[in-house]
């Protein structure tokens, strides 16, 4: 194991970082202002990356995907928000799973109605593909950095308009009191829509950035939707800051977990049985990372105690 | 509550009748259909105790109903390869006996849902929720990336295990085991629900903090049913494995929990025979649906959805009237 290695796989897992804070974003902002959990939130990120994938297979620009990818994904989150889920805002939590599990299958099977079950792939335009020699001699994929500089760029502004916006202080508002701030004369259902397309846009745009490293494909979002689900959980739901340290805390642990336990069980016994003995706890790392957080603190590193 | 028990009574002379038409009509795959609608069912029940009495929304309970299937799959394993399980410190050999299994199953997932329920228990809510899902998804991730039991491709188990005095291999008997299993569960439930500790669990759903106020620890009630909860569904999952003489990672997957969930939903949270009619009506539009479309998902979903925004209480809800629910 060399020093650049790892280094190329902390790049990796803060490139899985900061797509997952795109996706848990959105959610722990849905989260913390109207109270609604939505599992569908991985459908709108599947919505982005078809989007992404049929633009760009038509106009063959890239810019122009992600473009697409961003107001399909919004206008999909409108309509969820309009049709279902503002009747959801009084249910219990039951209710919002059932309901919205109900919408992944409609979107799911209306995916695969519209496209077919075959994957569909997204070129990376030429200006980021290929790899670029960074200091120190790492060869590092240029899309993959683009990701990177990409997510964290939207993670600043997201900060900067949740801390300095009037919107972003509405929705803070709203998260500590909802009746407060509709009484102080804020359409609230508005801003509800409003903060379900922020969103949703963001979870699209994920979509679209990692669909053009692997296939575009109906289901891609549940698993990316489960692991935004430990991020937010994580960090604490409701909080953007604890999303993000979240969302790089479970990329990084899967990234290296993946890299350095067989390495370390290596230390202790045969190769093959290190391989196999590594590789399947790799796999449930972040799973005991977050089971291991919540022993500790309940309600997330950042969440407010309930 | 006259309407509801003739409605429950109807429910299981459906789950008598059907497969016995079918036994005399020779149509055994409808024997198998509902087979298939008994054992989810019975997974249903499961879940209900902790989602119905206990107000626990467990989004993992596929973790106990894969247990219960691999308990099955491992121990049918060994016994039809003659490996020993383990050599050291004492001699496990495989079996093929149901009864056997079924114990192992029992057990096995009660200790897992013991496990993950002192741990998620400790939180609540929507965290709940997510962290039930995640142990879930830990046990799947770990079955795809263990190569001792087949990993991502699962195992086939050739022949049926065996019940002493039956032959399981004969559909309609398999049939008469799952349907006692199925009565036998729901008994327990209706003497669970009527008992100190069921009266205990539901004051718990509905206020916690009186529960306490009378020197009652709500925790413990509630592990103690998710207890319950989890062995039921992880027999429900070594049954399931027999009957497809196959497991694998998918009765891990979130989309199980899901569908167990479905089934008590769609029949009535809380109520006895909700999750069986729930699974009966999901099996049968399962098979009808998909004759009708390749894309029989969106009327599910389509069918699902306007059940939560319009029709809350279930189908037996819709059909007994809301009064007997107790919330």
């Amino acid at each position: 194991m060399t020093l650049l290695l790892l280094i190329e796989q902390c790049l990796n897992g803060l490139q899985m970082g900061v797509a997952l804070f795109l996706m848990a974003a959105g959610l722990t902002l849905i989260f913390g202002v109207m109270g609604v959990i939505n599992l569908a939130h991985g459908s709108l990120f599947m919505v982005g990356a078809f989007a992404a994938a049929g633009v760009a297979a038509a106009t063959g620009s890239y810019t122009l995907a992600l473009i697409a990818a961003l107001a399909a994904s919004a206008v999909a989150g409108v309509l969820m928000e309009v049709l279902v889920i503002r009747r959801l805002y009084a249910r219990d939590h039951l209710d919002q799973v059932l309901a919205t599990f109900a919408l992944i299958l409609i979107f799911s099977e209306g995916t695969r109605f519209l496209f077919g079950s075959f994957p569909l792939y997204i070129d990376t335009p030429a200006l980021l593909s290929g790899p670029i020699t960074l200091p120190g001699g790492i060869d590092y994929p240029r899309y993959r950095l683009f990701i990177i500089a990409m997510g964290l760029a939207i993670a600043g502004g997201l900060f900067w308009f949740i801390a300095r916006t009037r919107i972003g202080i509405q929705i803070r508002a709203g998260e500590v009191d909802r009746e407060m701030i509709a009484a102080l004369g804020v359409d609230i259902s508005k801003l509800y829509t409003a903060v379900f397309a922020l969103g949703a846009a963001l979870a699209g745009l994920a979509g679209a950035l990692i669909g053009a490293i692997q296939s575009v494909e109906v289901g891609m979002g549940e698993p990316v939707l489960i692991l935004a689900f430990v991020v937010i959980v994580i960090g604490g739901i409701g909080s953007i800051k604890g999303a993000f340290i979240g969302a790089l805390l479970v990329g990084l642990t899967d990234t290296l977990g993946r890299v350095l336990l067989p390495q370390v069980f290596g230390l202790v016994m045969d190769a093959s049985s290190a391989t196999t003995v590594g590789a399947s706890l790799a796999s449930m790392a972040i799973y005991i990372l977050m089971a291991g957080i919540l022993v500790f603190r309940p309600s997330g590193l950042f969440g407010r105690a309930t | 509550m006259r309407r509801e028990t003739l409605l429950n009574a109807a429910i299981l002379a459906g789950f008598l009748a059907l497969p016995l038409w079918a036994w005399m009509a020779d149509e055994p795959f409808i024997i198998t259909l509902t087979t298939r609608a008994a054992i989810l069912a019975l997974a249903g029940v499961g879940l209900n105790l902790a989602l119905g009495l206990g107000g626990l929304v467990s989004l993992g309970h596929a973790a106990f109903f894969g247990i219960g299937g691999y308990a099955m799959g491992v121990l049918a394993f060994h016994a039809q390869t003659y490996t020993p399980l383990t050599e050291a410190p004492f001699l496990i050999e495989g079996t093929k006996s149901m009864p056997v299994i079924w114990l192992v199953a029992l057990i096995t997932s009660a200790l897992a849902a013991l496990v993950i329920g002192a741990l998620s228990l400790r939180t609540s809510g929507v965290y709940f929720i997510m962290i039930t899902l995640a142990f879930g998804q830990m046990f799947y991730f770990f079955m795809i990336s263990w190569p001792a039991y087949g990993g991502e491709d699962g195992m086939s188990i050739y022949l049926r295990n065996g019940f002493p005095g039956l032959n399981t291999l004969d559909p309609i008997q398999f049939y008469a085991l799952c349907f006692v299993l199925l009565a036998g569960a729901l008994w327990l439930v209706s003497r669970i629900q009527h008992s100190a500790f069921g009266l205990a669990l539901a004051a718990a759903r509905q206020s916690p903090m009186r529960v306490t106020s009378v020197g009652i620890r709500p925790r413990s009630l509630h592990l103690l049913a998710f207890t319950l909860s989890g062995a039921i569904t992880g027999l429900a999952g070594a049954l399931f494995a027999d009957l497809n003489r196959f497991v694998s990672p998918t009765m891990f997957s979130w989309q199980t929990s899901g569908e167990i969930m479905v089934f008590v939903i769609l029949g009535g949270v809380g109520r006895l025979l909700g999750p069986v009619l729930g699974a009966a009506i999901f099996i049968a539009m399962e098979h009808w649906l998909d004759g009708v479309s390749d894309y029989w998902h969106i009327y599910l979903g389509a069918i699902l959805l306007g059940m939560v925004l319009f029709a809350r209480g279930g189908l037996i809800g819709l059909i007994a009237g809301r009064e007997v629910a107790h919330d």
